[in-house]
């Protein structure tokens, strides 16, 4: 534990603080009710959920991941995981930003609907993001895109004049950079 | 031993292998299997209300005087929907409940049967947790999780839903034994560093203050006696929340009388003022802090609580402490004697002169009349009166509530029972109910306001029915007293809706109910009918007609800081006015 350093007795209602963006990893026991619960809590309390995913990661365990994109201060962000921590179910909770610099990975469905140059394009752009063609006809493309939320999001941009019909996103997997698990 | 037994079967047995003796419940279509097997046995004796959400506070009342675990038993849809006030109750106040819950087959949920509700989805916020339970293997298991989730870390209620199928199965009991929780360990024990570097912060304090909530009483008597301990070894001035009144003595010199909206102008300034404040078992309330800002802007806040994230929600503390109350005071305590620190006592000497200059306003004084019984002088007479018999209070919500708070003085922990957080009018009647049972030879009062007491009046039905002597003390205004209030002072005087026209004979309703009724007008007549209020061996609806318009002071409006502290005898209009028009939009 580092040296005391005191602050003023501040409220936590301080405006000026900087909002943050966390990806916040959640092993729970997968019972049912699990996701309400931690959806429930971000709606109730008035938090903000970017993304969230949640699949079982262990059968034999019974135990889910649940990554969650969150925004707020950072008096809020330690309420968050506070609040997370004493639902029942919860294994732990582990802030990967504060980690540092996680691996977040995102997938997308995209379906692109054209013909002649605009089509010819789209295949261009989607071999140069290394996204693959998932199904096509004369008319149309779906590509299958992952990487970070900010090349998925470039992606979408750039699809947009070229006959963009509808996007499906899985949210944001994450997990922390080296040897060590949450 | 595992053995087969049916769904039924195995809730008795569970509740009897927790040392469940009592149980509050209302019998309906979806837990008759359950109510059958309570039947046949005589080990548990179930309580049966006029109400679900009088079943709730009942056991609350049960489980905060006791320290046990308090058991409800209800039927599904509208059994489990009257029960959700008193489980939102119990999660505020931290209070342990396991709350039974029938419900329809399940091959029916889903499908809008007959008295079907989603019991967890509704009970999800407003539970510590919550189970469905769909196969009759399962429900030993959660009975007993239930039980330790209750009790551990902070207390709350814990909800457990069983389809009336499985109620009737056939499955494996196991017992309490077998059963290791899966996910939940509170930490209970500080850090020993914190420990220390909060011990050292104490030491060097100069103008500190104690500040304790009811995690204190939650932690368990031996807490209280750690904290009277530590308290008495360092000579400090202690504070506390409504809560966590009986922790420390009301007596004692320490002592400065309750903190926050309607606390003593004492303990708000020295809240305000101090430089070191040492939080036990308290979570900075809204009621207790007052505006954020301007909330004790010099001081350094050690903070021990065992919820991690009741740790700098809106404060911000500087040495948080995350652990069960006893366990920590017990290792602080220890700390401290090893050192033996050298305490600067000039500087707290200074500071208890400051101290006794506040408490010199004498801010709970008010205008005494002999024509009519002024709120406050009936619960002085009520405490003088029944301060040397072993008497628990529980109150209902609003001014009198306040009253009870200022007035009446609390020496033991566990003998008063208030709805702080949620704030549920009508919680002291039934509350009082499950406070006779788990202490059936003691005087139990609860100290009521008009309004609040009718929303769960026919719970006196109950008393009546076990012949539970439970003293209903009805600080009778006619108004909503403390809506009036704020009406009065926030609101240009306009009592929009809290005059109650058409309040019955609280003496005659008494008789209806087989209890006895006592009314009391005068001052002078108020002593001899407490007398006789305590030595009736029945349950007593005790009309006790007070001054109508008396305010409750002193009182920090909404949105003030501690040191902007309202007095009841030296209030101008203009100094309302200026006062309440920042807050006006708080609650």
């Amino acid at each position: 534990m580092n040296k005391m350093e005191w602050g003023p007795a501040m409220p936590l209602d301080n405006p000026q603080q900087r909002v943050e963006r966390h990806t916040i990893s959640v092993l729970v026991d997968n019972e049912p009710g699990v996701l309400a619960r931690v959806i429930g809590l971000f709606a109730g309390r008035g938090y903000n959920i970017d993304s969230l995913t949640v699949t079982e990661v262990s059968r034999e365990a019974g135990a889910s991941r649940i990554t969650i994109v969150t925004t707020g201060s950072v008096d809020i962000i330690d309420q968050i995981k506070s609040q997370l921590g004493r639902l029942v179910p919860v294994h732990g909770v582990t802030d990967l930003t504060v980690k540092g610099d996680p691996i977040e990975r995102e997938l997308a469905l995209v379906k692109v609907a054209g013909k002649g140059d605009k089509r010819v394009e789209s295949l261009r752009l989607a071999e140069a993001f290394r996204a693959k063609v998932v199904d096509a006809t004369v008319d149309h493309f779906v590509f299958e895109i992952t990487g970070k939320v900010s090349k998925i999001d470039t992606f979408i941009g750039l699809m947009k004049p070229l006959g963009l019909v509808e996007i499906a996103r899985t949210g944001v997997a994450a997990i922390s950079r080296g040897p060590e698990g949450m | 031993m595992a053995r087969a037994m049916t769904g039924a079967e195995i809730v008795l047995q569970a509740l009897a292998d927790q040392g469940v003796e009592h149980i509050f419940g209302y019998p309906g279509g979806a837990v008759l299997p359950i109510y059958d097997e309570i039947f046949k046995q005589n080990g548990i004796k179930h309580f049966l209300v006029r109400h679900e959400q009088g079943a709730t506070h009942a056991a609350e009342g049960y489980a905060r005087s006791s320290g046990k675990v308090g058991v409800v038993l209800v039927t599904s849809g509208p059994g489990a929907t009257n029960a959700v006030t008193g489980l939102a109750d119990a999660l505020m106040d931290s209070i342990p409940l396991v709350c039974i819950t029938g419900q329809v087959g399940t091959a029916l949920i889903g499908s809008d049967a007959f008295q079907e509700c989603d019991t967890v989805g509704i009970t999800r916020p407003c539970t510590k947790h919550n189970y469905l339970v769909k196969d009759v293997n399962d429900l030993a298991r959660i009975l007993h999780e239930a039980f330790y989730v209750a009790q551990n870390g902070r207390p709350g209620p814990v909800v457990i839903d069983i389809p009336k199928d499985v109620q009737f199965a056939k499955g494996t009991y196991i017992g309490p034994n077998k059963v290791v929780h899966k996910t939940y360990r509170p930490q209970v024990k500080g850090s020993p560093q914190a420990i220390r570097d909060a011990v050292d912060l104490i030491a060097g304090a100069k103008k500190p203050i104690f500040y304790t909530g009811g995690g204190v009483i939650n932690s368990g008597p031996a807490a209280s006696k750690l904290l009277r301990e530590f308290v008495d070894t360092t000579g400090f001035p202690i504070t506390s929340t409504l809560m966590g009144l009986g922790a420390y003595p009301a007596s004692s010199k320490q002592w400065l009388g309750m903190l926050g909206m309607h606390g003593t102008y004492e303990a708000n300034m020295a809240m305000h003022d101090c430089d070191v404040m040492i939080c036990v078992g308290a979570r900075f309330d809204d009621r207790i802090t007052g505006r954020l800002n301007a909330f004790s802007p010099n001081s350094k806040k050690i903070h021990i609580d065992i919820d991690p994230s009741s740790i700098s929600k809106t404060v911000r503390a500087d040495i948080p402490i995350i652990g069960d109350c006893g366990y920590v005071l017990e290792e602080m305590l220890r700390v401290w004697r090893s050192r033996a620190p050298q305490i600067d006592k000039k500087a707290i000497k200074a500071w208890w002169t400051s101290i006794e200059g506040w408490r010199s306003r004498d801010c709970l004084r008010y205008k005494m009349r002999d024509d009519v019984i002024m709120p406050q002088y009936a619960i002085q007479r009520l405490y003088e009166l029944t301060k040397n018999r072993d008497t628990y209070i529980t109150t209902e919500v609003g001014q009198h509530q306040m009253w009870a708070a200022q007035f009446y003085r609390f020496d033991e922990p566990n003998h008063w029972m208030t709805s702080g957080g949620l704030g549920t009018m009508g919680y002291g009647l039934p509350a009082a109910v499950g406070v006779q049972v788990a202490h059936p030879e003691s005087l139990v009062i609860d100290i009521a306001g008009e309004s609040s007491v009718m929303m769960t009046m026919q719970e006196m039905s109950t008393a009546a029915q076990y012949g539970l002597p439970i003293k209903i003390f009805i600080l009778n205004n006619e108004y909503m007293g403390m809506v009036r209030q704020w009406q009065e002072l926030l609101h240009g005087g306009r009592y929009s809706h809290s005059y109650a026209e058409a309040l019955p004979d609280f003496v005659k309703l008494a008789e209806a109910y087989h209890c006895v009724g006592f009314r009391a007008e005068k001052p002078d007549e108020l002593d001899d009918m407490i007398i006789e209020m305590i030595n009736s061996p029945k349950p007593v609806l005790f009309d006790c007609r007070v001054s109508k318009l008396a305010n409750c002071f002193p009182m920090i409006p909404s949105g003030e800081a501690h040191n902007n502290m309202l007095f009841g005898d030296e209030l101008a209009n203009e100094d309302i006015e200026l006062a309440f028009s920042k807050g006006k939009a708080l609650v």
